[in-house]
């Protein structure tokens, strides 16, 4: 489906595409502009490919000049620009916007440096998140992030938007495991945030620039945090005859004091979509499993352990597995890490929500949603990184039945708006994009949207940088909240409608 | 072998008491800062000064903060508690410690009464901060009260949250020079079960190539310091683990109740090494980096990242050998006053323009990070 510009978050111009073109070639290889249609087609949407747009152009830089070039080119016309990494995304951050440049940082794939004497690896943003593991592995050490497109998506990308994976309860987001980065300004000026040591001068921007979905500058570089790789690492399967049950296991696993590196839940529907797959050896009759890893030093894996294990049998496990060996750990996640596309083999098309909610209030949002499958007549999987209180609904559709992606969009839309309902948030770790841009109006006041856009204005004061995601204009919330009355409140009141 | 176990007892009378002297005074804090705007005067945050003494000076009407103050939500399973930024440290770590959790940067108090804000505003964390993480990793949101006298909420109280900008991070160690924070949502720790405390006799060069080499390994490595003439480090964790470790490590251990009495006085700078009127200057680098050639005397904390120097040096001086090994230093404690390292000059730019998204009418602790602003 095309997608439809909000006009209030247009950025207009009328440069020529021709003599733009030739601007480029002063700089840039000829292989390194796309401007054919057909050969734009791969870049018109990224892991969001519900909606497409084609862009103005494309261009594929292989230094740091040359992207700088694209950016004060860009800038001195008032092209807007779009940065893209590998179009893994699952919020549309790098939807092309339709006379925009499409900027791809794909060509800077070099790992620069890895430090083992710091644990840091410097970076170029296009290298994938699991090369950098695989090239500190030598060395005992890893970087610890892990989205689970992580043998595809690259580290700009994960810098953007801040990504996530299983092991985020212990080791934190990429946020928590950066040290510095090269961001080119939209005026394509080079400027460097962190340092070499833990925390720098003057405001935190590394904070800032982390998880800004493209709207603040283009990273080009990075330096990383690196760990010692964890020489044990062990895993439980926790089987329960009811979702709410396993919800309280899990709470009572952190009440007792455990941080363990993974702890994630499955529904019944994801467990036997998974099994169906990869053949993982689930409980295809349970309501629900838990998967709860622990890693580290031997002795500290064995004490966990022990302590888990006895919380989830009192807390209703009617089965705990303990992997024997690396091979039957592998297999407990192989089902988890395969959720998604054997979802996926249920229905022609699955729909991935991204709430999160504080932990102890599942139960409550898992009836709204099953509640809300009903009404929509849509069936949902849960996949949930329980130790974060990050839910993946994931609702099944067939996009080549009339309306059905509509209503799929609406029921997503439902289960944020109980997210936020609950004290949570409408993304834990997809980013906004533009799938869920609308839904920021329900997250954030006015005043909040009014000091996002100055802080934007701060570094992009023409909002060239990828405009009309993450961020949504006023005149779009009005329309929204018309729309979505609450209480007979109608947000934004302050705000014309059009 | 005897191995220090935190010993907890449960009671709630804490945090009974201190509900009872909560307030909330943001509507009282707002108006004193649309008052501002109108009078175009400006304001000097404060909370109980302990910090007072870092960064630079700043002129305006002093705003306390301490009225308001209480603790308005703590999930001890949800590893979460929100304050309002008035609130003591002490409080806040006596009712998290009947949960047995904690704030795992280990804020430096530098006084009785230090408040979450002043901690928040100047960002300081304490000797576990590498292997816990820092103030602004545990920041989950924030309720601001901005430039404009508006009150704003960022973030959550949930661990994981990428819907707008991270303006929450963002106020972590800016000195309130972007507005008023007003309350505060962090992500907690539990306790270890237990700590010991070792000690290796080395010389400074040892001791930073086995500090980094412990951190590579495995181990549960909490704090590790060196004081120019022993490397003292603190395993927390399970029991078992701990005593494996120790077995493995060698080293000599600090009994229990020294232990413990070190790593606060590291923390607050109560060792014998912060004494006395000598600069104090805090040098942020990598951890590896081999020691500044610089006269003085020297406190490495951190594992190597943090390097404490007792120095007369120039400013100059100071700031240059931290910009050439990439790192960054400022003038900690000092007859002159704080100083912060010059920004770059694309990074200045970023700095004013951010300070005016926040703050355009120039309200809030003016010069305190960086003069003029």
């Amino acid at each position: 489906m095309n997608y439809p510009e909000h006009p209030a978050e247009h950025i207009a111009h009328t440069v020529d595409k021709a003599v733009f073109l030739r601007q480029l070639s002063q700089f840039l290889k000829v292989e390194n502009i796309v401007s054919a249609p057909e050969a734009m087609r791969p870049y018109d949407c990224d892991g969001m490919s519900a909606y497409q747009v084609l862009p103005w152009l494309v261009v594929l830089p292989e230094t740091i000049e040359q992207a700088q070039e694209v950016l004060r080119l860009c800038h001195q016309h008032g092209v807007p620009v779009v940065a893209r990494g590998a179009g893994t995304g699952l919020s549309g951050g790098a939807l092309p916007v339709a006379n925009g440049v499409l900027l791809s940082l794909a060509k800077f794939t070099r790992i620069l440096a890895i430090d083992p004497d710091n644990r840091s690896a410097r970076v170029q943003p296009g290298v994938r998140n699991l090369a950098i593991s695989e090239a500190a592995a030598p060395f005992s050490l890893y970087y610890a992030p892990d989205p689970s497109s992580q043998i595809a998506c690259t580290i700009g990308g994960n810098v953007a938007e801040n990504a996530g994976g299983v092991h985020c309860l212990k080791y934190g987001l990429t946020v928590h495991n950066l040290l510095a980065l090269k961001l080119l300004t939209v005026e394509g000026e080079l400027i460097t945030l962190g340092g070499a040591g833990l925390d720098c001068a003057g405001y935190d921007l590394l904070a800032v620039l982390t998880g800004s979905e493209g709207l603040l500058g283009v990273i080009v570089e990075i330096t990383l945090k690196l760990l010692p790789l964890p020489e044990t690492a062990s895993t439980l399967l926790a089987v329960f005859a009811d979702i709410e049950q396993a919800g309280e296991a899990v709470t009572a696993i952190i009440g007792a004091g455990l941080l363990p590196a993974g702890l994630e839940m499955m529904d019944n529907l994801a467990i036997r979509a998974a099994e169906a797959f990869v053949h993982a050896g689930y409980p295809v009759e349970a309501a629900a499993l838990v998967l709860c890893e622990m890693d580290g030093m031997a002795e500290q894996v064995a004490a966990d352990l022990a302590k888990a294990q006895a919380i989830l049998l009192t807390n209703g496990a009617t089965e705990v597995r303990l992997a024997q060996n690396e091979a039957g750990r592998k297999k407990f996640w192989a089902g988890r890490k395969s959720a998604f596309p054997a979802v996926g083999r249920l229905s022609p098309d699955y729909y991935c929500m991204d709430g999160t909610i504080p932990r102890r209030r599942l139960a409550e949002v898992l009836r709204g949603i099953a509640a809300l499958s009903e009404e929509f007549g849509l069936a949902v999987a849960n996949v949930f990184h329980a130790g974060d209180g990050n839910l993946h609904p994931l609702i099944l559709y067939d996009a080549n039945q009339p309306g059905e992606l509509v209503r799929a969009e609406a029921f997503g839309s439902q289960i944020l708006q109980l997210c936020v309902a609950a004290g949570g948030t409408i993304t834990g770790e997809h980013g906004v994009g533009m799938e869920k841009i609308n839904q920021m109006c329900v997250q954030f006041s006015s005043a909040e949207l009014r000091q996002f856009h100055a802080l934007k204005a701060a570094f992009d004061p023409c909002g060239l940088l990828n405009p009309g995601k993450a961020i949504p204009s006023l005149p779009r919330c009005a329309e929204y909240g018309a729309l979505h009355v609450h209480h007979g409140h109608t947000p934004h009141p302050e705000l014309d409608r059009f | 072998m005897s191995i220090m176990v935190t010993h907890r007892t449960p009671n709630s009378t804490g945090f009974e008491a201190m509900i009872k002297s909560d307030s909330d005074a943001s509507v009282l804090l707002r108006e004193r800062v649309l008052a501002a705007i109108a009078d175009q005067t400006s304001v000097d945050i404060v909370g109980n000064g302990s910090k007072a003494f870092y960064g630079r000076p700043t002129q305006g009407e002093p705003l306390s903060v301490t009225e308001h103050r209480g603790i308005i939500n703590y999930e001890p399973t949800e590893l979460v508690i929100t304050a309002r930024c008035g609130t003591r440290l002490a409080d806040i770590e006596a009712v998290l410690a009947e949960h047995e959790q904690m704030l795992a940067f280990e804020p430096p108090h530098f006084g009785s009464d230090a408040t979450l804000g002043g901690a928040v505003a100047t960002g300081l964390s304490g000797p576990r901060r590498p292997y816990a993480g820092a103030v602004r990793d545990v920041v989950l949101g924030t309720k601001l009260l901005n430039g404009h006298g508006e009150i704003l909420k960022f973030g959550g109280e949930v661990m994981k949250n990428v819907a707008g900008f991270d303006v929450s991070r963002l106020m972590v160690g800016a000195l309130g020079t972007l507005g008023v924070v007003l309350d505060v949502s962090m992500k907690v720790l539990p306790q270890p079960e237990a700590d010991i405390t070792l000690i290796f006799a080395m010389t400074t060069d040892t001791a930073l190539l086995q500090m980094n080499r412990w951190a590579g390994q495995n181990w549960p490595i909490s704090a590790a310091c060196f004081d120019g003439e022993a490397v003292r480090i603190r395993l927390s964790g399970a029991e078992t683990a701990i005593a494996a470790a120790q077995l493995k490590l060698g080293g000599d251990m600090l009994p229990d109740n020294k232990a413990a009495s070190f790593w606060a006085d590291v923390r607050e700078q109560r060792l014998g090494f912060f004494q006395g009127e000598t600069t104090l200057w805090r040098l942020s680098l990598a951890s590896a980096t081999a020691q500044p050639n610089l006269p003085g005397t020297w406190f490495i904390d951190w594992g190597g990242a943090l390097r404490w120097l007792k120095s007369d040096q120039p400013v100059e001086t100071i700031f240059q050998a931290a910009h050439v090994r990439g790192g960054y230093a400022c003038r900690f404690r000092s007859p002159l006053g704080g100083e912060f390292q010059p920004l770059s000059k694309g990074l200045w730019r970023l700095h004013r323009n951010i300070k005016l998204a926040f703050d355009p009418h120039g309200i809030f602790n003016v010069g305190r990070l960086y003069e003029g602003w």
